[in-house]
Formats: structure tokens, sequence, C-alpha cells
């Protein structure tokens, strides 16, 4: 059927690449453009960028980021933090963004979801969510990379974001992130059994294994990584072979 | 060895600099213009474009570029059409209502299917990496020198909801599976290309493509 998409997930802070656990507890791995030519090379299907303190710093570094790394990676691109406007999907767009995600400022004015989708069309407009488990089957939404509460039920913010036109939904596991425990397949099952836009599961994956539950139970049409590349634990061909022995459609190199 | 050039249309829709970028990547000085004479003095025009299909000829007629690019097809000179530039190509679209198209290529631009063959939904939009094949069964070479350098299975990127369907079926040229359902990825017409998906976007099968289309 659909080809799974692999997705490298870079987060960003000020000029570095960056990684931590639950979203917190940063720390320096590198140069975002060295790593993203890496993971091109390798074969990655999409590569996301997310500035992980977009409220402390000027965003125009991502802008400038975006830029230098569409010079030589010929994949999509999908640009997050701290999008507050149509402006500023617009400027992160002509930079070579394919995409943006926004979290924090959709669950502020939800209409910003339906003014991008218009401008730029639903397949540009991802609405990127933490979710931080609150009972068994219920999370709640957060924003600021995990550390504000919304109040907001995850599945319920989903739907609504899917009706104001989100094309794609970015799905962190804050529990998850970062603890190469694997993904939370309930929270990804709970989102895909209720939309029909794609849904890329990301935060958890700590070996290739993990991706096979989180498209098989949880359904997920595409999967995030950055710790299990950025550490070098597996390389994206050792992931694929993982991927098509359990009967996943991944894209041929 | 002589450089390459390659005009884009900027009609004031869709990501210009990736297309832009993919080609300098391929050894071309790229010129991103507006401008009729600039156009039509072109060897190679690239007409990209992404979001509606209305809307998009809409911003050709107001630039009268819909004129200028069929001028400048009539020369026999190279154009490709990328994702809606390429569906731009054919007669008329049913997106949003019939609108009316270049007429370059005969054939309607409509919806894809959103059931697979046995009947269960599909997502639409087709979004991702789908490979691409020749138009029949048993074809085994492609009959279009810009996928000279592209192996049969290798994928492409796409991102659409409606997918072109030519009258003369000697101008599909290659075509992907979703869901079970042949969608076109590719037509030829003499001096014209289109192609569904995004070269720019596809990795190195994309650079292939474009580096073909170069040396055209």
């Amino acid at each position: 059927m659909r080809k799974i998409r692999l997705i490298g997930r870079l987060d960003i802070k000020g000029p570095n690449l960056i990684k931590g656990i639950h979203l917190e507890g940063l720390r320096v791995i590198g140069s975002p453009s060295e790593y993203s030519l890496r993971y091109y090379n390798e074969g990655i299907d999409e590569l996301i960028y997310m500035d992980c303190v977009a409220s402390l710093y000027g965003r125009n570094s991502l802008g400038e980021m975006v830029k230098n790394v569409a010079q030589n990676v010929f994949v999509p691109l999908t640009v997050g933090g701290g999008i507050r406007s149509v402006e500023d999907a617009t400027h992160l767009l002509r930079c070579g963004a394919d995409k943006v995600a926004i979290n924090t400022a959709a669950v502020a004015n939800p209409n910003l979801i339906t003014e991008v989708a218009k401008k730029f069309g639903s397949q540009c407009m991802v609405l990127s969510i933490e979710a931080k488990q609150i009972a068994p089957g219920r999370w709640e939404a957060y924003t600021d990379n995990g550390r504000e509460k919304t109040g907001l039920d995850v599945v319920e913010w989903v739907k609504k974001g899917v009706a104001l036109g989100a094309g794609e939904i970015l799905l962190t596991s804050v529990d998850q992130e970062g603890t190469q425990k694997g993904f939370d397949v309930d929270l990804i099952k709970a989102i895909t059994s209720e939309i029909s836009v794609p849904v890329i599961a990301s935060g958890g994956m700590g070996k290739p294994e993990d991706l096979v539950s989180a498209v098989k139970v949880g359904e997920a049409d595409a999967i995030a990584m950055a710790h299990i590349l950025h550490y070098n634990k597996f390389s994206l061909q050792e992931i694929r072979k993982v991927a098509k022995r359990a009967g996943i459609d991944v894209r041929e190199l | 060895m002589m450089i390459p050039e390659a005009t884009i249309i900027d009609y004031g829709i869709g990501n210009l600099l990736s297309v832009s970028r993919a080609l300098e990547h391929c050894g071309a000085k790229v010129t991103i213009t507006d401008n009729p004479e600039i156009i039509l003095s072109s060897t190679r025009v690239v007409l990209p474009g992404v979001g509606a299909f209305g809307n998009g000829m809409k911003e050709l007629e107001n630039r009268g570029l819909d004129k200028v690019i069929k001028q400048y097809a009539s020369s026999g000179k190279n154009l490709i059409g990328i994702c809606l530039g390429m569906q731009l190509l054919f007669d008329s679209s049913e997106e949003f209502g019939a609108t009316r198209g270049l007429s370059l290529i005969p054939g309607k631009v409509i919806q894809i299917p959103d059931k697979t063959l046995n009947g269960e939904s599909l997502k639409i939009p087709h979004i991702g990496w789908n490979g691409l094949f020749g138009p029949n069964e048993n074809s085994t070479q492609w009959n279009e020198k810009i996928l000279a350098t592209v192996l049969p299975g290798e994928s492409a990127y796409f991102v659409h909801s409606f997918m072109a369907n030519p009258i003369n079926e000697e101008d599909v040229k290659a075509v992907c599976f979703y869901g079970g359902n042949k969608v076109t990825a590719l037509v030829g017409k003499g001096n014209i290309v289109g192609c569904q998906f995004h070269p720019e976007k596809s990795g190195e099968v994309g650079i292939k493509i474009l580096k073909q289309f170069l040396l055209n």
C-alpha cells in the first residue's frame, strides 16, 4: 500500500542540533546541516526541524539554517517551533521549507491552522502535538516543548485541528521522547483510528523493531527518528531492512 | 563545457527556491522570471506550481503568461511542468468545477480514486514516496528520454489530490500505483514533459531526472 516514511527529526537550539530526554536536558550534538546531509546521503525520506527554544531566541537563525540545508538536501523539509503567524510560515517556506509544524500558536489561536491551510494548502500545515498520558487511554496536549499544560484532550484537539485544515499530525509522546524505550503505540492508535490525515509517530525509537508496532498496531504513516540516528545506533539501511522483513513497505533505494 | 540554462516561470505561487536549488545542484544557471521576452528566448523552461488548478491558471492569465507558455511550447524548445505545473498543461480540471488549462496535452485532470481496488477507503491527498513504472505491464523500457537514467521501481515524492488523465495513451510515460489504482506520474508529448511528483524533493532520483532535462 502506502510506503511508510522514515523521517529524521532534528531538534534545534540556536545554531546547534541538540537532543534531550522528555524534551528536556538538552545536549548539543553538532551542526544541523552536516547531520542533514548525512541523513540525505543515507536515504532519509524527509527531515523535520524543531526549534525547541524558539520563544527565547530569534527565529531568523532557523530560516537561515533551512536555506543552508535546502542547498544540497532534496527531500521534503518540515520546520516548526515558534511559528506564530501566517507571515512566520511564509518566511520559512520562502527559505525552502515544504511544510510548517505548529503547536503553541495553534492552541492559542486555532484559526491559524485554517489560515495557513488556506494560503498554502493542507499538505503544508502540520499540527504538532506534544502528548503526556494522564490516565489509561487519555492524554493531555502540552505546549512550549512539553512544559505548559493546555487542559486539552489530545484526541479531541487533533480531531478539531484536522477539521480546521491540518493536513498531517506530528505526534510526539513527551513520556517516551528521548527514552529509547519504544513508541507510545496506544497513543498513536488512539489518533489514527479517529482521523484520516497522515500521522507521524515521534518519540521513543531506540531500535529498528520499535517502528514495527508503531506501524502495524498504531497504524502510523511515518516514523520520526532522532536519538537512534544522531548517535549512530543503527543505520537507516538497517532500519529499512527490519521494516521490510516485517512486511512494511518502505522506499526502495 | 557549456553551462546549461533553465528558466523558471514565476507566477506568484509555489516554492520556486527548491526547484531552483535542485537545478543549480545539477549545474544549471537558473533564471526565475515572469518576463515574457526572457521566457520566450530561453532554451529550457520550467513551469512549477502547487495549490489549486483554478488559482494557478488565474495567476498565469493575470500575467498574460498562458499565451507566452503556449507560444514558447510551439517553438519546439523544452518545457517541463511540475506537479500543478504538469496539470496545467492539460485541457481542463474538475477541481472546484471545470476550469480550462493550457491545452498543450489533450486530456483532463481528474480526482485520484479514493478507494482501493478492493473498495477500501484511501487517504487523499496521495502524499509520500511511490515507485515509478512503465505505463504498460510489459513495458521494460522507458519511452521518454528524461527517464533514461531512472530504474523502474525507483521512488519519487508525490503530494497531490488530482491526477492527469491524458486522452492519448502514448502521452503517459510513467505511472505509479496508489491503492492498486494506476496514477499518471509522468507525461510527455514531443518537447513537453510533465511530472506529477516533485523531482526537486525526490532525492537522487529527482536529481537524475533534472540532469536529463538539462541535457535535452
